[in-house]
């Protein structure tokens, strides 16, 4: 085995030289093309979301196109963008980030899809000086590594649920609340989790139940029983997909009652598709929806892009389409501000970028991270059997209002 | 370090079901997998995939507006031949080669498996509702999911059946036979290709029976079948091959003791004290043998 795996290792490595020392020296910007790259995941475990990403991009690319382009120098170019399949796999990722970069050569980059595979890349684009664009790498860490040419159009995951718990402390008259919380062993749970760790301090909250989930299970039930016995005032979980759906099918068979439930990845998950009325008053993260009142000239509202995406691709679109799109009006705004194709100058042009999109307010703080754009909460609220999910925080975007405490699972049918 | 299992013993009863419910499912598919090791002597590293596909036969199932429930019967049938049709396609050519040799082709199998469903499935993990309710014990403070219980019931019961069958009948018999010695086996007239094809297929509906359970209990992505089979592998690994009580047992005492490790030490260490627990059996095993063969000199 050992002996093969070396073979492999050494023969992939030499293919992966072969094809990095075909350098070449033409910029990507020809024909009155901007050419962009992106490693991005059709296939492996981050497919849907990779398909998300990939179709908010090329939107975006079409529109900005078909409105007029980008103008530098008194002449319109039109974007164009190389995708590479990833294989939801980081290794794959850097190894393309590399060919895009020096056998396409490609000069910008947008970001692939996940935390994991943005940081796989990072390193890369930055090696190379190239100003990367992302709008799907959340973590933390992303933004703290003094990166100089990577830009992120999200809110960073420890953001995502700390407005939960200052709801919590709202909701029980300003006093400390007693928190419980379960978080996958992955670098953007864990980030989501020192959200919650700061929240707490901040507000003197306890924290009475710290798991800690192990990338592989699809069991909470210990947790669930720890939560049941403890009775905290708002229990946090967060582990992508399978944990939001693992949580809702768990506490609704334990009959686990809870005040107030708060999670990420919850419209990721169709939570209000695939457990129904087992998923009402979960309290969701989202860095998009919908209703919110942004606007830009590209997309219009919120709705209208909602309504233009379900029109080319058949579904509504998650946020992760929303912010992919937005990318591609960070790079165009950057372009036209810098009226050059110097990375440099393009660079230096995105660090200033000051703009309201469909998606939100752009912004970019000293780690490349958005600051300008708050994180939305929303509600599961059920009609019958149909489910919704509902912004109830912040305030000025609020369409209902928080239903707080939960009722407990002997009063729901 | 966490005491809350000692000031809330009630949790110790609700950590003692849990982990048997839990065991008796993983028991099932370790079953699967100590049968055609013992039998072919392949280690079947795509295992928990199988599961996995039983699994998204059931979601179908529920897709379509049929009970997930009935994916018990209808998911093995299926699996069966697939299992069946696996063992001609390739099985059959690395049977009688090294252990190293099928562990590489059941593994190529499981990579296999994982993009078709994905393939076929998509990325998005599911799951299938059953809509089985609850059972509350000790004035609600114990709870018991009725699908987990469903799940343990109907393992137990398939796990009787076969235990029946390969007792009684004429196939289970020359199933047996092949395991102790294919070569006499063969010689006195077994068809060993047909008894090695009947193992694998067996060994796959077995898989399908989990899978559908795991549906209705857990949740399925293409990608989540290594853990399952991993857990098999350690449930075999302790209770040895072709003993289906010790593999029960087995099951059951690693799913209560991975529970009470999730209360004691903490979520981050549950699957990591299974493991030390397997490594501290295997020393121990090493130590006894030793002990023995002193004597014997």
């Amino acid at each position: 085995m050992n002996k093969l795996a070396k073979l492999f290792i050494t023969f992939v490595s030499a293919i992966t030289l072969a094809l990095a020392s075909i350098s070449s020296s033409f910029a990507k910007v020809e024909d009155g093309m901007i050419v962009l790259g992106s490693a991005i995941s059709l296939t492996g475990k981050y497919s849907s979301n990779g398909v998300h990403t990939q179709n908010g991009y090329n939107l975006a690319v079409d529109r900005i196109n078909k409105m007029g382009g980008v103008k530098v120098g008194g002449k319109s170019y039109k974007f164009e963008i190389i995708y590479y399949d990833d294989e939801s796999n980081p290794k794959r990722a850097a190894q393309l980030a590399e060919r895009l970069i020096k056998q396409d050569g490609v000069h910008y980059m947008l970001g692939p899809y996940s935390s994991g595979l943005t940081k796989a890349i990072a390193p890369v684009t930055e090696k190379y000086k190239i100003p990367m664009v992302e709008a799907n790498g959340a973590s933390r860490s992303l933004f703290t590594k003094g990166y100089k040419y990577l830009f992120a159009v999200l809110s960073p995951a420890n953001q995502y649920l700390e407005v939960a718990i200052d709801l919590a402390v709202e909701k029980n008259g300003g006093k400390p609340v007693n928190i419980a919380m379960a978080f996958e062993q992955d670098a953007f749970s864990q980030d989501v989790r020192l959200g919650i760790l700061d929240a707490a301090k901040r507000t003197g909250s306890k924290i009475t139940i710290d798991d800690k989930l192990p990338k592989e299970l699809n069991d909470m039930a210990a947790t669930l029983a720890k939560v049941k016995a403890t009775k905290p005032d708002v229990l946090v979980v967060s582990g992508h997909t399978k944990g939001a759906l693992t949580a809702i099918r768990q506490i609704s068979e334990m009959k686990v009652d809870v005040p107030m439930l708060a999670m990420t990845h919850c419209d990721a998950a169709k939570l209000s598709k695939q457990h129904g009325k087992k998923a009402e008053y979960a309290l969701c993260a989202s860095q998009w929806h919908k209703n919110l009142s942004y606007k830009d000239k590209y997309f219009g509202t919120g709705k209208k892009y909602d309504k233009d995406f379900k029109k080319e691709f058949g579904y509504a679109p998650p946020y992760q389409s929303a912010e992919s799109s937005a990318a591609l009006l960070v790079f165009k705004d950057a372009f036209e501000r810098a009226n050059s194709f110097d990375r440099d100058k393009v660079r230096d042009a995105l660090k200033a970028t000051e703009m309201q999109t469909f998606y939100g307010n752009i912004k970019f703080g000293p780690g490349g991270q958005n600051t300008a754009k708050p994180m939305i909460l929303f509600q599961v609220r059920c009609k019958g059997d149909t489910c919704e999910n509902k912004v109830v925080a912040p305030t000025k975007w609020a369409s209902d209002k928080f239903f707080h405490p939960i009722p407990p699972w002997s009063e729901r049918g | 370090m966490d005491f809350l299992i000692f000031q809330a013993p009630i949790l110790m009863v609700q950590a003692t079901l849990d982990g048997i419910l839990l065991g008796i499912l993983f028991a099932l598919i370790a079953y699967g997998m100590a049968l055609q090791w013992g039998v072919m002597n392949i280690i079947n590293i795509a295992q928990g995939d199988l599961v996995i596909l039983g699994g998204y036969i059931a979601y179908s199932m529920y897709l379509a507006g049929i009970h997930p429930g009935w994916g018990v019967i209808v998911s093995p049938v299926i699996m069966f031949f697939v299992g069946w049709g696996l063992y001609k396609l390739v099985i059959n050519k690395v049977v009688d080669r090294d252990l190293f040799i099928s562990i590489l082709a059941t593994f190529g199998i499981a990579i296999v498996f994982q993009q078709l469903m994905n393939f076929i499935f998509g990325a998005d993990v599911v799951v299938a509702q059953s809509e089985y309710g609850t059972t509350m014990l000790f004035d609600n403070s114990v709870t018991l999911p009725n699908s987990k219980i469903f799940s343990a019931f109907i393992s137990l019961l398939y796990a009787v059946v076969l235990v029946i069958y390969m007792k009684k009948s004429k196939l289970g018999r020359a199933i047996r036979a092949t395991a102790q010695n294919a070569r006499a086996a063969k010689i006195l007239g077994v068809d060993t290709e047909k008894v090695y094809a009947a193992t694998f297929g067996i060994n796959a509906a077995l898989c399908g029976v989990a899978g559908a359970l795991i549906a209705i209990t857990f949740t399925l992505h293409p990608y989540v079948g290594l853990p399952y089979t991993v857990r098999s592998f350690m449930i075999v690994i302790v209770a040895g091959l072709g003993n289906l009580p010790a593999v029960a047992i087995s099951g059951m005492g690693l799913g209560v003791f991975e529970e009470f490790a999730d209360y004691i030490l903490g979520t981050e260490f549950r699957i990591g004290s299974v493991f030390m627990l397997l490594v501290f059996i295997l020393v121990y095993r090493r130590f006894k043998l030793s002990k023995k063969r002193e004597y014997l000199k």
